[in-house]
């Protein structure tokens, strides 16, 4: 088995096509066919496109292996769904049509997802079921007997448990014995035509051959939901969770922070003790470890902020507050099923705006594309995470509160709060549809495994050193080289940064940023920061370093900027970073996901507005304040 | 006590069921968006299955968080007004 997801449509080895309901395992199967670490989530709706592996059978044959986006019917009703439906009838560009299709098949919930087999059956292309999560339904006390199953069918059946190693061993040696490219075998291949009368008794028929036509409900579920939706304890609940996670990022990340302090500065120190004065030096320990620590440090943050994303994610809990939070969003004309994709927008807008596929109403998805960034994304925490450990004082309050997690949490909050702002407005001035449509999976609880768990972290904390080993290497790099050339005339007076490349684009900017109290250092960090928002920080790092006088070393980003920065420029920087127009990648995926330009500038010229405007208010405020 | 002769007889929207009461699906009907009826069937929703609503959101009873068959879902009142039930009765199935 090799790995890598690739994405070719060129003609290759057999193409295998992973289709089912929403959640029934599929990419869970892919990872453990491909060796891939595509997302795993327990939400309906956590694939929304086609992504290809590669797959190599214990007998050695290759096989392309295709993971789709779930679809309760061949009739599609989603963006996401569309894309299923579209490979499966050979109509998306550039992609061939699958030559076996696996269908992935919930046993704990089988007579939804049989009827989807059913369907399948009809396209006349060569079907194999996967009958996966096995070991849930085993536990739940029924088997359900995949001979008895394949008789029925037709077709082959084989058990898998995609999340354990070897649970689809089944599978590889039946995928073994598979003909090569079999040929689609003619007949009723129209994808609409289907009685779903029919279809119904069909599979009241193999249900009832298994010994599975009375199915229980899975009551440990049931007794939750009665908990955990109720309508006043739900809501307490799902707010006390968010606010107790921002309370952890901050609590439990102090002592890591404190080593990759440590560490860096120690790092800075050994470097600047081994080379001598000079160009070299300065790259190294004012430019990469400078710039790279200050993003790095704030690494263990990140890692407990995913932790209890991941938790929430694997355990079901997503769409029950997306259930609690219907009634809250569809008062600014919005409906739950835009949670998920605003949810998702907290680790990174974009895999956000991509979720958005899985809402039906196209108005619903253009909205909440437009509010996706409002959402502080992760990139955004070392921005927040610095200011805050700079200029709000670590003590408690109120009761043991952590008076920084308070400020986090609040600067989250700022965010969804001009989201709601700006969904009412587009609501109350924009065209209303029709009926909007909710009809969302509420999943059955799965204890979140600790494997999974840890991989999901493993996969963020490369995700992470990936992107400070890359983009922000590359921009710390060219900000440091912005920041020291020109080199500072003979016998000028001010620091050799204000004479450089970056002190004359930050002399050009300040105009600008200067009635929102930013000065030239932050003017030049936000011109990186377009690229990757943690370089605002690394910038910072390096400028200062640069314009240090004394020979301060790497790390000692915060205290810097603590004597220097009055509160209502900090203040107006935070505000600024609530809104922060400028990610490229973001409109680059906003213009994808709407097929124009119009949105993308729409959402750029409108965060700019609310950014400064925010920006502004809370200088002039804070500066009339501290007078 | 003898079961009803037409289901729709005594059928009513699910969405005005008290929660908690196990329902048969009795019939579908186009009563929002076209489409829905197609889709909540696709869903599960079919004639004879059971059906149960577990919980209403606040404030205004919305939206529902439905049970059926083996599967859940949230459902708006007047997506859930599509599917009309009947109570079930003790010992039919
Ligand atoms: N216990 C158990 N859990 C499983 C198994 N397969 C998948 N899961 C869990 O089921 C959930 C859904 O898995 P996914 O692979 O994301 O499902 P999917 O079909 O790709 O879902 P969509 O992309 O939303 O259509 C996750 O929480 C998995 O950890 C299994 O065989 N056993
Ligand atoms: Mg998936």
């Amino acid at each position: 088995m090799t790995q890598a997801v690739i994405d070719s449509a060129r003609l290759g080895p057999p193409l295998l096509a992973l289709v089912g309901n929403p959640n029934c395992g599929k990419t869970a199967l892919f990872n453990l066919l491909t060796g891939s670490r595509q997302k795993v989530a327990n939400y309906a709706g956590v694939t929304v496109e086609r992504k290809e592996g590669l797959l190599r059978t214990p007998a050695g044959r290759r096989l392309a292996v295709l993971d789709l986006p779930g679809t309760y019917s061949l009739n599609p009703h989603s963006p996401d769904e569309q894309v299923t439906c579209d490979v499966l009838a050979g109509r998306l560009a550039g992609e061939r049509r699958p030559d076996l299709v696996l269908a992935v098949v919930d046993a704990t919930q089988l007579p939804r997802q049989l009827r989807l087999v059913l369907g399948l059956q009809r396209l006349g292309l060569p079907v194999v079921v996967a009958l996966n999560m096995v070991d849930l339904a085993r536990s739940r006390g029924f088997n359900v007997d995949a001979d008895v199953l394949s008789r029925e069918l037709g077709v082959p059946v084989v058990s898998t448990v995609a999340v354990r190693t070897g649970g689809a061993d089944a599978l590889l040696g039946l995928l073994d014995a598979q003909p090569a490219r079999a040929v689609a075998a003619p007949g009723r291949a129209d994808v609409a035509v289907a009685d779903p009368q029919e279809d119904h008794r069909r599979v009241r028929e193999i249900l009832k051959a298994l010994g599975l036509d009375a199915m229980q409900a899975h009551a440990f579920s049931d007794r939750l939901d009665r908990v955990l939706l109720q309508p006043l304890f739900g809501p307490v609940l799902l707010f006390a969770l968010l606010f107790l996670i921002f309370q952890a990022v901050f609590a439990w990340a102090e002592a890591p922070m404190g080593w990759i302090e440590a560490g860096t500065s120690l790092i800075g120190d050994t470097v600047a003790g081994l080379l001598p004065q000079g160009m070299l030096r300065s790259l190294l320990v004012d430019g990469i470890v400078a710039g790279l620590g200050g993003v790095l440090i704030f690494l263990p943050q990140i890692v407990i902020l995913f932790f209890f994303i991941l938790l929430l994610e694997e355990s079901g809990y997503l769409p029950r507050a997306a259930f609690l939070l219907d009634r809250l969003m569809g008062g600014v004309g919005l409906s739950g099923r835009s949670f998920i994709p605003l949810l998702s927008s907290f680790a990174c807008a974009i895999p956000g705006i991509m979720a958005t596929r899985t809402i039906q109403n196209p108005r619903d998805r253009w909205v909440t594309i437009m509010i996706a960034p409002l959402m502080t994304c992760s990139a955004r925490l070392p921005v927040y995470a610095l200011l805050i450990g700079a200029f709000v004082p670590a003590r408690e309050v109120a009761g043991g509160f952590e008076l920084q997690g308070l400020v986090l949490f609040s600067l989250y909050v700022a965010g969804i709060v001009s989201a709601i702002a700006v969904a009412w407005l587009a609501k109350r001035f924009g065209t209303r549809d029709r009926l909007q449509t909710l009809m969302m999976e509420l999943p059955d609880y799965h204890w979140p495994s600790l494997r999974n768990l840890a991989i999901g972290l493993w996969q963020r904390v490369v995700i992470f050193m990936r992107r400070v080993g890359g983009i922000i290497l590359a921009l710390t790099v060219l900000m440091w080289f912005l920041a020291s050339f020109p080199a500072a005339p003979a016998g000028a007076s001010g620091p050799a940064v204000s004479y450089s490349f970056a002190g004359m684009i930050g002399r050009v900017l300040a105009p600008v940023f200067e009635p929102i109290g930013f000065n030239w250092q932050i003017s030049i960090a936000l011109v990186p920061g377009m690229a990757a928002r943690e370089v605002a920080v690394s910038a910072l790092g390096t400028v200062y370093a640069l314009s240090a006088t004394a020979e301060d070393t790497a790390g000692a980003l915060t205290p810097l900027i603590a004597a220097s920065w009055g509160l209502p420029t900090a203040l107006s920087l935070l505000a600024w970073y609530v809104f922060a127009p400028q990610c490229l990648s973001t409109l680059a995926t906003v213009r994808r996901e709407t097929g124009g330009w119009r949105a993308p500038l729409l959402m750029a010229g409108y965060l700019f507005a609310l950014a400064y405007l925010a920006s502004f208010v809370t200088y002039r405020v804070a500066l009339a304040c501290c007078a | 006590m003898n079961a009803p002769m037409s289901p729709t007889l005594a059928a009513v929207p699910l969405s005005d069921t008290a929660t908690g009461a196990p329902m048969i699906v009795a019939a579908l009907i186009d009563a929002g968006v076209p489409e829905w009826a197609q889709r909540l069937r696709e869903l599960g929703f079919i004639e004879g299955e059971t059906v149960r609503v577990v919980r209403r959101g606040q404030p205004g009873g919305e939206p529902l968080a439905v049970r059926v068959g083996v599967s859940t879902f949230a459902l708006r009142r007047a997506e859930a007004a599509c599917v009309l039930v009947m109570p079930a009765a003790g010992d039919s199935m």
